[in-house]
């Protein structure tokens, strides 16, 4: 029963993988993966072997396992999860320690049910403030913008992220109604947007192209129609794409 | 009439644990059912189904939560502990009954009441049943205009989870009195037979969890209909209109939920454990390698248990030096679990295995415990939970650990006890048919999905496809999962009939069926000292003898 199920596993894991990373950290959360998967596969594949090895064995043993032998086989799997704690907690705190690096560029994700928004602060790098009261998505303000406050004059927003190559971004998440989970597949990123609470995360996209944003935390009905993209272009179409965006809100005004 | 009504108003903890199995029977015929058609949609999502139509978004999420709740609380917390330890556990202890078998029995009654509401939720409301999940996090379920469901039916299953906490908390009052307080003279704890300490340490997790769970069930009702803003922020908005006008936080309800819902885990697999090492010893005749350790484990899981709430809410905001400290004790929790494996398989080692279906089931269970619980420490580690988090990998580690080997202990449970309940044997040809069956489908079941969380396919998406994602490339995996499902719960229909049958016309079991040494198999007088440890099987003056607990050390001579 196992060599069929193993050979199905491996076909199948060759369709079904993890997207492909474009990420900077993500080729070693992934290369951890990978060991760990296949560690405890072979761990898992042990187990079961010694199990039919009981079942096949007819004849009762007259000799017990000693207990010096349960007790250095558990040191070896205490060693192992060591391994594994210390091994993922290096990258935990590469990647959540410490804040972004002073160059990093800063965008605002939002989450409404049930759609994504991504604010990018301006020239003026700050965001302006919100207010509920004047959210309203028809009039073209989603966030609630305050029209009096100068800093959120020269805010944009978006429905997709348009990231350069290349530069660490620093995200910040908030939700406007219920909980929401911002999940980049492609990006090996996912952190909640909780309402109430200002969330943050950085991270370097690397390859350019496009990467589905998904909802990863349920929302209500409209739950899985809440994806939106993220495009990684070159730094240089990253520079066109917001002053474009920055002309058309100034046509706007 | 005063004759049937006290049969069933029963004070007899033995009735009662049969009434819980059947309560449980019924939660799980219902969640069964409600998965299959979950799995059913997932594959053909425009289908018409009989009595549904075309399932729409907010059914399908009711689905869930309702599969979902039905299956932690009504079956794999009512059947091994309140079920089991109804039926055996004062005859293991040799007590003449319950501490307080009033109070048991009106958690019973408390437990119907709650499993009658959650049920009413999904069929006596305008709006259908909830849609935001078992784990009903705010503020998705504090308001009734976040969607369909979400009022009456939400406030309904706040009213049944509410009587649940009240019913399970009695209980387990109830069986950590009788553990400590009625045990027979001699029947000290290095005598307690395994299942007994499970019960034990499942019935504190659940005096510490369910109280957790109650406070916080009924804060969020108070923020649904006093006014209060426990779980809802300032500001927040639902449909344009602003609700939020005090200053809650989401994040309360994530640390009170899980506070509970992490031991609720190990209330659903302790038993289990305790059961399959008492089977292990039983149908290998040999004692338990290591009983004080196995014990201690036991107990360590269940203190560990209560510490590792955290690891859910890894990229929920709590401070990422938290999440380090919640991965060390997850983590940690792997060594005594690890610790019993091992125990397990050394007992087994020797082979000479009784391959009766009870101990199939039992082994069923530990190959499960196995596979689901490696996954364990893959999640634990809070860089790699980034990526699987409410992915389906987590869907196939839950349905492995818990589901699946919580089930398959329950099936060892029945398939032991059943002469207990019934002075019958259950039939061996149908029981081994129905292991085998349910063994592969289950993994056809539920491996797979690990792949499907690989590819990064979020938990509650009732379709493959979407505006920005497509997973129809796991369209075939996906096929094959509906598929194993059916034939998953097909095979439960061979369980069913057996017991149909067996419990009429099947084998008369006679006294001590499976040879066992614990004292729930006496049928005679229990004396009054106990001087028998539980598992004392694997004898030097010939092979397959053994001293039950209720024998005297004198009389062997």
């Amino acid at each position: 029963m196992l060599i069929p199920a193993a050979y199905a596993l491996l076909k199948i894991g060759r369709v079904v993988w993890m997207p492909v990373d474009g990420s900077l950290h993500g080729p070693a959360a992934d290369r951890l993966m990978w060991w760990n998967l296949v560690a405890l596969c072979a761990i898992a594949v042990a187990g079961h072997l010694w199990l039919a090895f009981a079942m096949l064995r007819r004849k009762p043993a007259k000799r017990s396992v000693p207990a010096m032998a349960r007790w250095v086989l558990l040191a070896g799997f205490c060693g192992m999860y060591a391994w594994m704690a210390l091994t993922a907690q290096n990258l935990w705190a590469e990647t959540r320690y410490e804040g972004p690096l002073q160059t990093a560029m800063h965008v605002e994700v939002v989450g409404v049910q049930f759609q994504w928004y991504f604010r990018y602060p301006g020239p003026d790098a700050t965001y302006g403030v919100t207010r509920p009261r004047l959210v309203n998505a028809a009039a073209g303000n989603p966030l609630g913008i305050d029209p009096r406050d100068a800093n959120g004059r020269d805010d944009v927003v978006s429905s997709v992220l348009v990231l350069p190559a290349g530069r660490e971004v620093e995200l910040r998440l908030r939700s406007l109604d219920v909980m929401h989970g911002f999940f980049i597949p492609g990006m090996r990123l996912k952190e909640d947007a909780i309402p109430g609470m200002t969330l943050h995360v950085h991270f370097t996209p690397e390859k350019v192209g496009t990467y589905p944003i998904l909802c990863s935390q349920v929302c209500g009905l409209g739950h899985d129609r809440m994806q939106a993209r993220l495009m990684v272009v070159s730094p240089a179409d990253y520079a066109a794409w917001i002053a474009g965006r920055e002309r058309a809100r100034e046509a706007e005004e | 009439m005063r004759r049937a009504l006290g049969k069933v108003f029963t004070t007899d903890h033995r009735r009662l644990g049969v009434m819980y199995l059947l309560l449980a029977l019924a939660a799980v015929a219902v969640g069964t059912t409600l998965s299959l058609l979950m799995r059913f949609h997932r594959v053909w999502p425009n289908a018409v189904i009989p009595g549904f139509g075309v399932m729409k978004p907010e059914d399908y999420l009711a689905l869930v939560t309702m599969h979902g709740t039905l299956m932690v609380f009504f079956v794999l917390t009512v059947a091994p502990q309140s079920g089991f330890a109804n039926l055996v556990l004062p005859g293991q202890i040799g007590a003449r009954g319950m501490a307080f078998p009033k109070i048991n029995a009106t958690s019973f009654w408390l437990t119907l009441v709650s499993f009658l509401v959650l049920i009413s939720a999904a069929h006596l409301t305008a709006g259908g049943a909830p849609i935001s999940g078992w784990t009903s996090y705010p503020p998705l379920s504090a308001l009734p205009a976040a969607g369909p469901g979400q009022g009456l039916g939400m406030d309904l299953w706040l009213v049944s989870i509410g009587i649940f906490c009240v019913a399970a908390w009695l209980s387990a009052l109830n069986m950590l009195a009788t553990i400590v307080g009625k045990r027979r003279a001699g029947m000290t704890w290095a005598r307690l037979p395994m299942t007994v300490w499970s019960w034990l340490v499942a019935s504190v997790l659940t005096l510490l969890a369910f109280v957790v769970l109650l406070a916080a069930v009924g804060m969020l009702f108070s923020d649904r209909h006093f006014g209060t803003n426990f779980f809802i922020p300032m500001g927040d908005m639902i449909n344009g209109q602003v609700v939020g006008h005090g200053n809650g936080s989401p994040m309360l309800w994530l640390q009170l939920f899980w506070f509970f819902g992490h031991p609720e885990v190990y209330i659903a697999v302790l038993p289990g454990m305790g059961l399959a090492t008492s089977l292990f010893a039983n149908f290998s005749r040999r004692r338990v390698a290591g009983y004080k350790m196995m014990a201690g484990m036991l107990v360590a899981i269940g203190l560990l248990g209560l510490l590792v709430w955290g690891h859910h809410m890894f990229v929920s905001g709590i401070n990422p030096y938290a999440g380090t400290a919640f991965a060390a004790v997850t983590m940690a929790i792997a060594v005594p679990s690890t610790a019993e494996v091992i125990g397990w398989l050394a007992t087994l080692w020797g082979g000479g295995l009784r391959l009766r279906t009870p101990m199939l089931f039992a082994l069923g269970f530990l190959s499960f415990f196995i596979a689901g619980g490696l996954t364990g420490p893959i999640l634990a580690q809070p860089s790699l939970d980034v990526y699987l988090h409410n992915t389906f990998f987590v869907v196939a580690h839950f349905h492995l650990i818990m589901a699946m080997a919580g089930v398959f202990g329950v099936f060892a449970g029945v398939y032991y006890w059943f002469p207990l309940m019934t002075g019958r044997l259950m039939n061996e040809t149908l029981g081994k048919v129905h292991f085998w069956v349910s063994l592969i489908a289950a993994y056809g079941t539920f491996l797979p999905m690990h792949f499907a969380g690989l590819a990064g396919e979020p938990r509650h998406y009732d379709r493959l496809t979407g505006p920005a994602m497509n997973f129809t490339a796991l369209l075939p995996l996906e096929r094959g999962i509906t598929y194993s499902a059916l034939l998953l719960a097909a095979a439960q229909g061979i369980f069913l009939w057996n017991v149909f049958v067996s419990a009429r016309r099947g084998r008369v079991a006679g006294v001590n069926p499976w040879e066992s040494t614990t004292l729930e198999w006496e049928n005679g007088e229990v004396p009054s000292l106990i001087e028998r440890g539980p598992y004392e099987y694997e004898l030097p003056q010939g092979e397959g003898g053994y001293h039950p607990q209720w024998e005297s050390p004198v009389k062997q001579e």
